[in-house]
């Protein structure tokens, strides 16, 4: 089968504008969540959010495409932009027909769709932009970067909520697989406007407090909840054999892949993120003793977190494997989250380093080696990546160091 | 022919505001007879175009006048033609 590497990465995040000042304040345990700045949250139960600081669209896009697209789809085309500079991949060496784009979506362009229905309410239809017809819509990230690049193979988008970006990767693996020679795949959301956040707020699970270092406490005693962020990362995926023939320095590879969804809240059966676990590790034909560290999905909501320490724990063995959540550096990134944390378990290999789970004051009762306060040197070939999305969605993908 | 109250000045504005700036190609009485296609304005941009027009000028153009093969030109004489009619009625 196929092996499908990853020869680019454009990151986008709370705590750092591209790759290198992203992993430069992900090891030095930077966090980039703060009370809201793009609008006032002093109306609100939650006020804290992980901004993407100094992203100023023009300066990284054309006039054209400002009109017309939502920030989330004005970070996203920076991103591929840099995840196909960053693979060395000049898109006129390929065939239109054999480049796509796999994302994920979590709420599409919300705070586009907001000001329209703001005009439309405010003033009538015929002061609604006709880019509404896509600007908001969840597949217009996969759209525009398609348009942009001239890829106009195999594409789409998924929606499931946190998990989507490794479903996203997911479906890019399998198109490469399939035969396409690139894939610009991975997840990048955002939507800190008042519809983003009150949409987000009825799903019960924010955290309501204002202390941006004890707000996102993943595994700790006084979890209480999420931080949203925004941002995520894309990255480009090629097949392995076609990678080296073309000279790209390769970060690693996508090894294996499994998902599930949870049975019915209420029934009293136990999440299903275990089986997610092993059918990834089946897939990518590793032992549980051949993983190096775990991005944990970190809900920060205790009944979640104890299910996902249960089931690491339950698969590796009690305090067996060091996992870390470096997003409690960023908040949850919803779609964007696991493809960040992807990108950010390629950089650990490359580095020796596992990055810090920062704020948290462990829970005793989950048997995790959580890798805590700061970097810890490592030699790394395989991590394993986690991402849980609401209404049940449970992902798990193997990386490893390319061979 | 009474005087022209909709110009290519004005045209440009709203361009530059429904379709955004384009840094390659600043509009200027070159483009009177270019096609919108040929200076790479697509159908949503011209129906955006088209629509800023219709709520600023408090007019309203045919569905079918908002062409690719449409010229700045032609739109601009259009434009006149409905304010001429709309002051008249």
């Amino acid at each position: 089968m196929t092996a499908v590497a990853v020869t680019g990465m454009g990151i986008a995040a709370p705590n750092g504008l591209g790759a290198a000042d992203y992993w430069a304040a992900t090891l030095g345990a930077k966090s980039g969540i703060g009370r809201i700045t793009r609008f006032d949250p002093s109306s609100y139960p939650a006020q804290l959010a992980g901004e993407i600081p100094g992203f100023e669209a023009a300066d990284h896009l054309p006039g054209r495409l400002l009109p017309q697209t939502d920030r989330v789809t004005r970070l996203s085309l920076a991103a591929a932009d840099w995840a196909l500079a960053d693979a060395g991949v000049d898109v006129a060496d390929f065939d239109p027909l054999d480049m796509g784009v796999v994302t994920a979506s979590h709420a599409g362009g919300f705070e586009f769709g907001q000001d329209e229905l703001q005009k439309l309410w405010a003033k009538g239809s015929q002061f609604v932009s006709a880019y509404q017809s896509f600007a908001w819509f969840y597949a217009v990230n996969s759209g525009q970067i398609s348009i942009r690049h001239g890829m106009k193979g195999p594409s789409g988008v998924v929606v499931s909520d946190q998990a989507g970006g490794l479903d996203a990767l997911a479906q890019a693996r399998r198109l490469i697989r399939k035969g396409t020679p690139l894939i610009v795949g991975g997840a990048v959301d955002a939507s800190v406007c008042p519809w983003g956040w009150v949409a987000q707020l009825a799903g019960g699970r924010m955290s309501d407090s204002d202390e941006p270092t004890r707000a996102y406490l993943p595994f700790d005693r006084d979890a209480r909840g999420y931080v949203p962020g925004e941002g995520g990362a894309l990255l480009t995926l090629e097949p392995t054999g076609a990678a080296r023939a073309r000279g790209a320095t390769l970060y690693g590879e996508l090894a294996g892949y499994g998902s599930t969804i949870d049975p019915p809240p209420h029934s009293g059966r136990p999440s299903t993120l275990r089986t997610a676990i092993r059918t990834a590790l089946e897939d990518a034909a590793a032992a549980p003793g051949d993983i190096d560290v775990v991005f944990a999905d970190g809900a920060g909501v205790p009944e979640l977190d104890r299910a996902e320490a249960e089931a690491i724990s339950e698969v590796f063995g009690a305090g067996r494997v060091p996992v870390t959540v470096p997003k409690t550096m960023t908040g949850r990134l919803h779609s964007g989250a696991a493809p960040l944390d992807v990108a950010c378990a390629l950089l650990s290999m490359r580095a020796g380093l596992i990055p810090p789970t920062v704020h948290i004051d462990p829970c005793p009762e989950y048997d995790l080696d959580l890798v805590l306060y700061q970097a810890r040197p490592a030699t790394l070939r395989t991590a394993l990546v986690l991402a849980r999305g609401h209404g049940g969605f449970n992902s798990a993908m193997v990386v490893r160091a390319a061979p | 022919m009474s005087e022209q109250r909709f110009t290519l000045d004005d045209l440009t504005r709203i361009l530059v505001e429904a379709a955004g700036a384009d840094e390659a190609a600043p509009p200027d009485d070159d483009i009177l007879d270019t096609t919108f296609g040929e200076l790479g304005y697509e159908s949503l941009a011209l129906l955006e175009t088209g629509g800023c027009i219709e709520r600023e000028y408090g007019i309203a153009l045919d569905d079918d006048t908002l062409s690719d093969a449409l010229t700045p030109r032609e739109l601009i004489h259009t434009v006149n033609e409905r304010l001429a009619a709309a002051r008249a009625a």
